[in-house]
């Protein structure tokens, strides 16, 4: 974190000069970028554990469509790479968790969230910023090797519209900024519970069932299934997951990017509430 | 073994300070760990057949692969955690108290949380056995005991196998996560649903079939895919007996390997 130390030792922004508040927040991203990326092997033994599961999951849900052909208006070959991109998505968006909540839980035991409060640089953005420059990272290896694999084993449907890979690429970074807006929320909760690991292993679930990362929300029974389509998991994979697959166009893929564009949004704002809610009471000890 | 106990009676006692934690975690557990579970039935709510499979079947082939997975986590599980004992050095001190350092680390943290994941498995495991369709004979009755105990040390053997490569590649936690978390995963579902070069290689490379697979088609009287002798079906004892002199063998070698940094 030699990073940061160099940045708090600046005079404090005060907003006028936006430009180089965003160079700052570029200089943190890229930061966690190369530091995601000095762990080479680390990622390799990952990417090789995604790819087993991708193979294991895609001869499940294969076989799931072999006895139901067109289940949740999925076709076979849509259904295999629907658990393809999921894999890719995992560890990118942060399905079940990690990333900078690793970081932030070590610096409360520490104590070091007190200096972290302190820095002319705002916390959540600082976050967000360490968070985009991992994923960036990650969606390079974690995302593609798998889904290179996934389509020489499988029979996988890549777009057939060469532009839904950008709106593919948007609709992951929206699902980016949803799943960091719910993991900032749960970490925040460090600020009252001191420590958020139980929290974390509760939305762990809730994330991977919810996200239809496990199973696409199209195949939920009932009220199970319209209460995964409106809650904010579902931004995770099933939207980007579906927005590769092409299953919406027009007005439908304009709704799919507005629904993760507003629990985005809010959940980002919430964010910001809850900052604002737990500097004021922090305490710092001793010194 | 007994070096084992006393660490894991110890890490025991310091958890059972804080009762209603601990039963709140073991509750959320059995609460995490029943979603595999729930996806499956899911999927049945829209087939009623997975590769020739039924529900009751398949929910056999869940129990028995999370019941031995879950009873391996909880005994030699904390194995995995070498890679960052040799990083931080903590493995030396391990290495100079009198007692087995292998027993040492897999009671590290020893942690009653992780019943959490071999009792849901049970609970889906009796409700399995009264669903089934099956024509009790003794020989299927005795496999099932000999299924879980077998199947606990081939995954047991797995956990310390896997964790003695850390002392050559430090960073392979996450590999060996594929051959325990994702061998279970792969055994919930029936052979008959994946490639043939996949269900050998789980017979002859990484023996997982001998878990639960292959004494389930003897159980449930189905045919084996791959067409291997019947003898294969009772072999899981031997499977196990191996995979456990394998894991020895590696974990000596490893440690005669093993250069701590000093200091």
């Amino acid at each position: 974190m030699q990073n940061a130390a160099l940045v708090g030792a600046r005079p404090p922004d005060t907003g006028t000069s936006t430009g180089s508040a965003l160079g700052l927040y570029a200089a943190v991203a890229r930061g966690a970028f190369r530091r995601y990326s000095t762990y080479r092997a680390a990622t390799l033994a990952g990417t090789f554990t995604n790819t087993v599961f991708g193979i294991i999951l895609a001869s499940s849900f294969l076989a799931l469509w072999q006895a139901r052909p067109n289940l949740g208006g999925y076709d076979q070959s849509q259904a295999v790479t629907y658990i393809w991109v999921s894999q890719g998505l995992l560890v990118t968006v942060a399905v079940w968790g990690g990333g900078f909540q690793d970081d932030v839980q070590d610096r409360f035991r520490s104590g070091d969230i007190a200096v972290d409060l302190y820095r002319p640089v705002d916390f959540q953005g600082w976050w967000l910023a360490t968070d985009l420059g991992r994923a960036a990272f990650q969606a390079l290896v974690r995302g593609t090797v798998p889904m290179l694999v996934g389509a020489l084993v499988f029979r996988t449907r890549m777009p057939e519209h060469p532009l839904t890979w950008v709106f593919f690429l948007l609709s992951v970074l929206l699902a980016l900024l949803v799943s960091f807006g719910v993991r900032f929320l749960v970490s925040i909760t460090g600020f009252w519970l001191h420590d958020s690991e139980g929290v974390r292993s509760v939305m762990l679930v809730v994330s991977m069932f919810f996200s239809g990362m496990l199973l696409p929300i199209a195949l939920f029974p009932g009220w199970l299934g319209d209460l995964g389509r409106v809650l904010p998991w579902a931004s995770l994979v099933q939207v980007p997951t579906d927005v590769f697959l092409e299953r919406a166009s027009g007005a439908g893929l304009l709704g799919a990017f507005g629904f993760q564009l507003g629990w985005a949004v809010a959940l980002l704002a919430a964010g910001r509430g809850a900052q604002w809610l737990a500097t004021r009471r922090v305490v710092v000890q001793g010194g | 073994m007994r070096s084992w106990w006393l660490c894991a009676r110890m890490w025991m006692r310091s958890m059972m300070a804080y009762r209603a934690s601990f039963v709140l975690n073991l509750l959320a557990s059995l609460v995490t760990h029943s979603l595999d579970f729930v996806v499956l039935v899911i999927m049945f709510r829209h087939t009623d057949q997975l590769g020739g499979w039924n529900l009751p079947e398949i929910a056999f082939l869940y129990a028995t692969a999370t019941f031995s997975l879950g009873m391996a986590n909880l005994l030699v599980g904390s194995a995995d955690g070498l890679g960052v004992r040799i990083m931080s050095g903590s493995l030396d001190t391990m290495l100079i108290r009198p007692a087995p350092a292998l027993s040492q680390l897999c009671a590290e943290r020893f942690s009653l949380r992780r019943l959490g994941r071999p009792l849901q498995a049970a609970i889906v495991l009796v409700w399995s056995l009264a669903a089934l369709d099956v024509h009790w004979t003794w020989d299927r009755v005795l496999l099932v005991p000999v299924l879980l105990v077998c199947g606990t040390v081939i995954f047991g053997a797995i956990f310390v196998g896997g964790a003695t490569v850390q002392f050559w590649w430090g960073e392979s936690k996450e590999i060996q996560n594929s051959f325990t978390y994702g061998g279970a995963t792969l055994l919930h579902y029936p052979p008959t649903i994946f490639a043939k070069e996949l269900v050998a290689g789980a017979v002859f490379g990484v023996p997982l079939a001998f878990v639960n697979w292959l004494p389930s088609l003897r159980i449930l009287d189905r045919p084996d895919p791959l067409g291997l002798p019947t003898a294969f079906q009772y072999a899981s004892p031997v499977a196990a007996a191996v995979c456990v002199a394998a894991a020895g063998f590696a974990w000596r070698a490893g440690l005669r390997a093993y250069r701590g940094t000093g200091s």
